[in-house]
């Protein structure tokens, strides 16, 4: 029996693959076991293809693979867009029924498994839970306990009353006692139970709950995909704390919203995609040089333009890194999985107002949109420290102020950082401005002052250096003359790629960067290796360029831009593939 | 907030580089005796300006303040005010500003109603970059940019607020002090968004807008029988473009504010030093 276990359903939109999915994910984490979840989804609407895919194991999952164990198949393209993954034995569920699956082609090998599961669902009380059923065979195949299902049923129809739970808990029984009826097949599986309490959550979420721990009390954005999830996660949930959500009429009002609040003394977020941080990119500039601390969220898509909006990508590190007119500091953080999406989120609030700075959280869809188990304790909100930095109040305002009596917000300090006061502060009024400014916030022209305010914002990012502990996360064998760096959410595929290398007696050294501005210093890591591999989503190495221009060495680079996130046995594959190509032309 | 303050503190100490005889100095001097009379103090007053002539108007004032990028003021006043609803927030904007690359927000600015004023120095054309033509320029008004005139009806400002639900509207001159000062006011103590279009002429670049032009044909809603709480009356008015109207031309008595709305009361800056006492709850939601 395989360690782990794949699980897919697949229809078109509008079949409730999405629900059907999560209800399955759900069952299997409150039955302790691990759960990684991902999305193939179109954007639209109605119709077009789409599916909820889920691994299991009993230790813990971070990726997904090429492979499909178990496929609920609504369509006959269900089966057609995942035959790469399907193996020897894999199992389709469908419904012969349905009118799109009367002649469905079963390939050769497979087990195809008819189940009437409109039909079965309407005897259990409505044709609507014929998903249900689905996973009830499913449990049947998958030998997986159903009673396990039954809460997370509870969970997802409780609040619809008792009777429709009840009717659920039958059509999946139903979809169950059918297989067990008319079926004689030992399947392959068992999915064993553990006492394990776990949370699955997905990086959209882990980001909103990140920046409620952290002290977050405003919000404003502009729904996009695949960052939407973020405001609808605070929506309802920041109230508690005495926050606020306000759906915008476009980018620009939510950038210049948050930027408002922040100046207000809140800690200040907005969410959004690359096209998005398009329509920032002016005001982002003044939140920069207003030195408004501020934290905006970049959960990447493809692109250019409209692109690809449900497909994943790594595209917008340069406009991160260099958006914008003009020369400014700006912080670039980037969560490498899903947990981290909530810490890189606590963290880019302090660092925005330790910094007054604008702080991007570089995100991307491949863990936006997909869930992943977890222990409740890896978000341990006792660990959460909150600091905002240079903040004066009445009784120590006195020292910012000049010979006249006025605040200077601008104040030239040996660490670039100047002192803030929030409105309601005595004797802290002052003006804030994109134009250039002098000490007190006020417009200046002055070649001598230019320079100076220039020079402060900058001696920020060396003061982060020398204080904020930007060292990359570390995997695989120390010693290896192969290092392997990456960003974003390509470390899971990374850390299980590098077991199916140990399989194959090749150990390599994997450093996962979260910080990509400002960046750990790789250069020693660099020189120690023989062999320096870039990971990324994108086309055309935007880490591996600023790598090499950091470290004045040429690194190789595994590439990919079809939408599609990295799988561990692919990854696993080009790192063969690079390092063979470098002993044959060796 | 203390009573004695004057209308003097809220000025700066920086000379304002307005053209000698421009209205926005005008418009300007109101705002602050509207701010002192409505009983705020520059430590609790925050004033947010875009960009063009208009937008200096924070610098020469002495309060919490941001110069903000060209037509987003709205955005940031109401980000101002809904993370600290105690503070007096004013925006403060050209036409180019709010009618024209603001537009957007506008509109949305007055259906949102938060508490807050809004005054727009209305000249009708571009000044800091030197005499274009501006949403509300007159259809035949020649500039460098327009050599035949714009051809295009100007912008009703007054039309799309009451369209979009604005609850407060009005228009002041301003070199009426007395009354630009009290309409300005009542826009600070309306409970909503106090959307104010205030005459400010450009003495550099209109010379068909001009102050005599407004004081010959300015009719002041007070002197009329005019009832600024009815709906159908400020509607007739707002569309009568054969006249140009002061005074209040519209307001909801019974608007109710968005913060008042949504319950958005608290001091944002207030946190905790860590993760709120019961934030574990906020994980366990995903069991």
């Amino acid at each position: 029996m395989p360690a782990d276990f794949n699980w897919a359903i697949g229809g078109e939109a509008g079949d409730g693959i999405d629900s059907t999915g999560k209800i399955f994910a759900q069952a299997l984490s409150r039955a302790g076991r691990h759960v990684f979840t991902s999305k193939d989804f179109a954007s639209r609407i109605r119709g077009g293809y789409t599916a909820y895919k889920v691994r299991t194991a009993i230790d813990p999952v971070q990726s997904v693979v090429d492979r499909l164990d178990v496929l609920i198949a609504l369509t006959q393209r269900t089966i057609d867009e995942n035959l790469d993954e399907l193996h020897e034995g894999s199992v389709i569920i469908y419904d012969g029924d349905r009118s799109t699956m009367a002649d469905v082609e079963i390939p050769e090998g497979m087990i195809g498994l008819d189940v009437p599961l409109k039909a079965l669902a309407e005897e259990a009380g409505g044709a609507i839970m014929r998903n249900v059923v689905a996973l009830g065979a499913a449990c049947a195949v998958a030998d997986f306990p159903i009673e396990n299902l039954d809460s997370a049923l509870k969970k997802r129809f409780g609040g619809k009353g008792e009777a429709i739970v009840e009717n659920n808990k039958k059509a999946a029984r139903a979809g169950l006692e059918y297989v067990h009826e008319e079926f004689d097949y030992e399947f392959d599986y068992d999915l064993e139970t553990t006492d394990n309490d776990y949370v699955l959550i997905n990086g959209d979420q882990a980001i909103g709950m990140g920046a409620i721990a952290a002290g977050c009390r405003f919000y404003a954005g502009y729904p996009i995909t695949p960052a939407t999830d973020v405001m609808e996660y605070l929506t309802g949930r920041i109230e508690r704390y005495g926050g606020h959500v306000v759906q915008a009429e476009d980018e620009l009002a939510a950038i210049n919203l948050a930027l408002g609040a922040a100046r207000a003394g809140a800690r200040s977020m907005t969410a959004t995609s690359g096209p998005g941080i398009d329509l920032m990119a002016e005001t982002f500039g003044l939140v920069a040089t207003s030195e408004t601390p501020l934290v905006i969220v970049d959960v990447m898509r493809s692109g250019p333009s409209t692109g690809m909006p449900t497909k994943q990508e790594q595209g917008d590190l340069n406009m991160m890194l260099y958006g914008g007119h003009g020369e400014i500091p700006r912080f670039v953080v980037a969560p490498t999985s899903i947990s981290e999406c909530f810490w890189k989120t606590v963290e880019a609030f302090n660092m925005a107002e330790k910094y007054q700075v604008p702080v991007y959280v570089a995100a991307d869809l491949a863990m936006a949109v997909t869930e992943q188990t977890f222990a409740p304790e890896v978000f341990d909100m006792d660990k959460v420290e909150i600091d905002r930095g240079k903040v004066v109040d009445e009784d120590s305002i006195d020292e910012w102020l000049d010979e006249k009596g006025r605040f200077q917000p601008h104040a030239l300090t040996d660490d670039g950082i100047s002192p803030r006061a929030f409105p309601g502060t005595e004797q802290g009024a002052h003006m804030s401005t994109g134009l250039e400014h002098d000490e007190l916030g006020r417009r200046t022209e002055d070649r001598e002052m230019r320079v100076e305010q220039v020079d402060k914002r900058e001696r920020k990012v060396e003061t982060a250096k020398s204080s904020e502990d930007l060292s990359p996360r570390e995997f695989g064998d120390a010693d290896s003359d192969t290092l392997i760096l990456s960003w974003g959410s390509n470390e899971g595929a990374l850390v299980e790629a590098l077991d199916f290398l140990e399989e194959d007696g090749i150990d390599v050294r994997f450093l996962s960067v979260p910080y990509m501005f400002p960046r750990p210093d790789l250069t020693e890591d660099i020189e120690a290796a023989d062999e320096v591999i870039v990971v990324e989503c994108n086309a055309t190495g935007q880490f591996a360029n600023v790598v090499e221009h950091d470290t004045l060495t040429r690194v190789k680079r595994i590439n990919k831009y079809d939408g599609v996130r990295f799988k561990a046995d692919e990854l696993a594959e080009q790192i063969k593939a690079t390092l063979d190509a470098e002993e044959v032309s060796a | 907030m203390s009573s004695d303050v004057r209308f003097t503190d809220f000025k700066s100490d920086k000379q304002p580089t307005w053209c000698p005889g421009c209205g926005d100095f005008g418009t300007m001097n109101g705002i602050m005796k509207a701010l002192a009379n409505s009983g705020t103090d520059p430590d609790n007053t925050f004033v947010v300006a875009g960009i063009g002539c208009s937008g200096k108007i924070g610098t020469y004032m002495h309060s919490y303040a941001i110069h903000g990028v060209h037509g987003r003021s709205l955005p940031v006043a109401a980000g101002v005010k809904l993370a600290n609803p105690n503070l007096t927030v004013v925006a403060a904007g050209g036409d180019g500003d709010g009618y024209s690359i603001g537009a957007g927000h506008f509109i949305h600015a007055v259906r949102r109603n938060v508490d807050m004023a809004y005054t727009v120095m209305d000249n009708r054309i571009y000044g800091l970059t030197k005499g274009q033509a501006s949403p509300t320029s007159r259809e035949d008004f020649e500039t460098s940019t327009t050599p035949d005139g714009p051809q295009q009806p100007p912008v009703n400002p007054h039309a799309l607020a009451l369209a979009a639900g604005g609850t407060f509207i009005a228009q002041s001159f301003a070199t009426d002090h007395k009354r630009h000062a009290e309409i300005v006011q009542a826009a600070i103590e309306h409970d909503g968004f106090g959307f104010v279009n205030v005459f400010s002429p450009c003495v550099t670049f209109n010379d068909v807008d001009t102050y005599d032009y407004f004081r010959d044909n300015l009719v002041d809603l007070a002197d009329t029988d005019h009832d600024p709480t009815d709906y159908d009356a400020a509607k007739e008015k707002i569309l009568d473009s054969s006249k140009e109207y002061e005074g209040i031309i519209y307001q909801d008595e019974s608007s109710v504010s968005y913060e008042e709305k949504f319950g958005v009361t608290e001091n944002m800056s207030d946190i905790p030093s860590g993760a709120p006492d019961d934030a574990m709850d906020l994980v366990r939601e995903f069991y």
